[in-house]
């Protein structure tokens, strides 16, 4: 039982599905600490998905299959910026938008190319991310609790070691960096930032191509880490279950990476508690797979204290008062 | 190169429209370097715009702007802040989440790293501190900062951005007389150090008690330029509304009868169980002004609203007309009774600033009869309404299909005002009758409530503006933290009411 819940299978699984919520979070906490909420993660990630596993079908190559993904979700993100920036429109709306359109896109673009339904062909090892196992530490494997950790370190895709490297580098750069201090500035007051001569336009772009970047890697990694093709609605939710995660986490990049573990473990629980019994009874899957969204709701519906978003999250910039 | 004698600013004929709105015609100014120049003049006589086209928030259609002599091209605030102008805005433009150090460093922070920066800042406010008497501590969250701190911390982010000359607009609004004389006092520090401050104020006292050279303003232009010390309040506001102003509302005394409004032990404690409302208890008779003074915050709002039937107080009983009415909640049965209410939040409460004014003017109101009958409602009734009360309260535009929006604050007042007066209530509650209204409106809306007191009408007053509470209250009502700290005569002097507003009462001061 023991073996089941902490196992190294158990946890090594909840980090590969902790990866696309942890990038989508820290995508979304970039965007919303400068003011723009991102309801579109979802749909990024989703049309970046395909992007990657369609490019990886033609070219094969990997590296460039997340190139592409990256700049199609960045495409995507840009509108949102432009809908949101320099027409005022509403943030949720745009993204919303931006989530049916990645949904249908997708579909409809699949079947155009590759002719499986929506379905993009199976990719072969080359040109996927696949794990990487670090040099010499499978000599550690059977040592005892450090084997344990081990296991659970190694054998994972580039993607994912830089997922987990983004984390520091957001908490970092957003408490000790111009950059973070003008951008946290401009979620919370845009008027300061106007008034201390910084283009509030400018910071919430950079945001938002941030933002874009992230759904790209994370959209990538679904399609051609965690799986070997694209199908249709292959985010699942994720992108909602990260935007929960921010919430959860307040909107920080530590308490977001916890979050994403803590929702990933969830997940991988889905997965591995399938036909398990207890006793005579059997959990149904669907129950389980239930967990990470019925936690969402417990733990936003007061569990977890007050949970602050940025103050001029959602609204649009204008000079005047 | 320049001498000490070249002007700190020079504005040539500065320009600038919006639409149909000439906000600065031809506009001249020149402000002389180490002194404080006071701008002044009603609402929408451009000084506003005006200081933001210097401080590089608009830019001018046409005109020149020179620092020091030189002339220099504004685009944004960057621009402003690179030639050494510093503003202190109205709504303070500062991070409520951020310390004083952050906000004090950006836009400021030298280099791709904040860490250089705010040791930077932590030295230079210390140093600033010990020059100026202004205590800050740098690592305070601002939000958490009274207002008059968070004020500091708008002054220091411009001293440390290096700034010569520092507007201010309307600095005082939000803080109690003694704060005030503190900042002025610092204003006085920063000339005799050779700063120059531009101050942008429609109180005549302020411009009186600071300034050594004052400009007025009116629709656009400038009207004419004074030294302070050889003019006189009668004289400015002269020139501020282009006719003589009674600045002092004649009255005779009240004739108080029955009480109508008798508030007993009234609190009000808010979702945090903070006692906002705290054991109040007064009353209003026919034919008297009862006037609430405070600081903003302090509780007046809390009260008006548990007074109106918005809001049920936590425990207290309201009497109106003998009924206990306290924990009804119910507005509109009370307007129908004969509680009119003013609310102090014009924009958000008095009006929907989408609708035209004569809709504006029948809210609350349209259930009535004459108004349409059953789901009907009678739009020519409605406007004609509007058009004599228009008329009645001399609304310019008098045009009742114009949006509410487009009137001026005081127009907008005068609307909201007619439509509560003219349904004949027994007690008015008015908050900020004259909140960014010009002089001209305050004169008319000052007149209209005491002749409302004169028909026996009883009227409680809330007001921020302690000129305005002692020229029209027959008894005046101090609040400071939910509480009544005491009940004074009109005539009680400045000083005695501003230190009931701090909350030190006379056993304290004694």
């Amino acid at each position: 039982m023991l073996e089941l819940f902490f196992g190294a299978e158990t946890l090594a699984s909840t980090v590969r599905l902790s990866v696309p919520l942890i990038l989508a979070c820290l995508a979304g906490l970039w965007s919303e600490r400068s003011g723009i909420v991102d309801i579109g993660l979802e749909g990024k990630m989703l049309i970046a998905a395909f992007a990657a596993a369609s490019t990886a079908a033609f070219s094969g190559n990997a590296l460039l299959a997340l190139l592409i993904a990256i700049m199609v979700s960045l495409g995507f993100s840009l509108v949102h910026g432009y809908a949101s920036i320099n027409q005022r429109g509403n943030q949720v709306v745009s993204g919303v938008a931006i989530n049916m359109l990645a949904a249908g896109l997708a579909v409809v673009l699949g079947n155009e190319w590759f002719r499986e339904g929506g379905r993009t062909p199976a990719l072969s090892s080359d040109a996927r991310f696949m794990p990487i196992d670090i040099p010499g530490i499978s000599s550690l494997y059977d040592v005892p609790l450090i084997g344990v950790l081990a296991r659970i370190i190694s054998g994972h895709s580039l993607l994912t070691y830089i997922a987990v490297a983004l984390v520091p580098v957001t908490a970092w750069a957003l408490s000790r960096t111009r950059f973070g201090l003008r951008l946290r500035a401009v979620g919370e007051n845009p008027h300061a930032v106007d008034t201390a001569g910084i283009s509030v336009a400018r910071l919430r772009y950079q945001a938002v191509i941030i933002a874009g970047v992230l759904c790209g890697i994370a959209g990538t990694y679904i399609s051609t880490s965690l799986s070997a093709s694209f199908v249709r609605d292959m985010t699942a939710g994720r992108g909602f279950m990260a935007l929960a995660a921010l919430i959860f986490a307040n909107w920080r990049a530590w308490p977001a990476l916890w979050a994403c573990l803590l929702f990933g473990y969830l997940q991988a629980m889905g997965t591995r508690l399938q036909g398990v019994k207890f006793g005579t009874f059997e959990i149904p899957v669907q129950f389980i797979n239930m967990l990470p969204y019925v936690m969402t709701v417990v733990l936003l519906a007061g569990f977890i204290g007050k949970s602050v978003p940025p103050r001029a999250s959602g609204i649009p910039y204008t000079k005047d008062r | 190169m320049t001498d000490a004698r070249t002007p700190a600013i020079e504005l040539i004929g500065i320009d600038k429209r919006f639409g149909a709105v000439h906000a600065n015609k031809d506009v001249n100014l020149t402000i002389g370097r180490g002194s404080i120049h006071g701008i002044i003049g009603e609402n929408g006589a451009g000084k506003s715009t005006l200081m933001s086209i210097l401080f590089g928030f608009y830019s001018a259609d046409k005109g020149e702007i020179r620092v020091k002599g030189e002339t220099v091209k504004i685009r944004s605030s960057s621009d402003a802040i690179a030639h050494g102008i510093g503003m202190v805005h109205q709504h303070f433009m500062l991070v409520d989440t951020f310390t004083v150090l952050e906000n004090v460093v950006l836009g400021a922070e030298g280099g791709s790293l904040i860490g250089p920066a705010l040791a930077k800042a932590r030295e230079s406010l210390k140093h600033l501190a010990e020059e100026y008497e202004m205590d800050v501590d740098p690592d305070a969250i601002v939000g958490e900062l009274p207002v008059g701190l968070q004020q500091r911390v708008e002054i220091l982010k411009a001293l440390f951005k290096g700034a010569e000359t520092l507007i201010l607009d309307e600095p005082t609004g939000v803080l109690t007389p003694d704060e005030a004389d503190h900042l002025f006092r610092i204003l006085g520090q920063l000339r005799d150090q050779g700063k120059t401050v531009i101050l942008i104020t429609h109180k005549l006292r302020e411009i009186m008690a600071i300034t050594d050279r004052v400009t007025v303003m009116r629709r656009g232009e400038v009207v004419a330029n004074f030294e302070t010390a050889k003019t006189n309040v009668g004289e400015l506001a002269e020139a501020m509304v282009g006719r003589r102003v009674l600045l002092h509302v004649e009255k005779r005394p009240s004739q108080p009868g029955e009480v109508v409004l008798d508030v007993r032990h009234v609190t009000w404690k808010d979702r945090k169980g903070i006692a906002r409302v705290d054991d109040v208890s007064f009353t209003v008779r026919k034919g008297e002004i009862v006037g609430i003074a405070g600081v903003s915050g302090n509780g007046q709002s809390e009260l008006l609203d548990v007074i109106s039937g918005i809001t049920r107080p936590t425990s207290g009983e309201v009497f109106f007309e003998g009924k206990n009415i306290g924990m009804m909640g119910d507005p509109q049965y009370l307007r129908r009774e004969g509680l009119a209410h003013v609310p102090e939040d014009r924009q958000h409460r008095g009006l929907i600033t989408s609708f035209d004014a004569a809709e504006s003017a029948i809210l609350g109101w349209h259930f009535e009869e004459s108004l349409g009958k059953g789901f009907r409602l009678d739009r020519d009734a409605v406007v004609q309404r509007c058009t004599r009360e228009m008329a009645d309260f001399d609304v310019r535009p008098g045009n009742p299909l114009l949006k509410s929006a487009k009137f001026s604050g005081g127009n907008q007042q005068k609307i909201i005002l007619a439509r509560e007066i003219e349904r004949d209530p027994d007690l008015l509650i008015v908050g900020q009758p004259t909140r960014g209204v010009d002089i001209g409106a305050i004169e008319f809306i000052h007149k209209r409530l005491i002749a409302l007191r004169d028909e026996g009408k009883a009227i409680l007053l809330v007001s921020v503006e302690l000129d305005e509470i002692r020229s029209l209250s027959d008894r005046i009502i101090v609040m400071f933290a939910g509480k009544v700290m005491g009940e004074r005569e009109p005539g009680t002097n400045e000083r005695e009411l501003g230190l009931l507003m701090a909350g030190v009462t006379a056993k304290d001061a004694a």
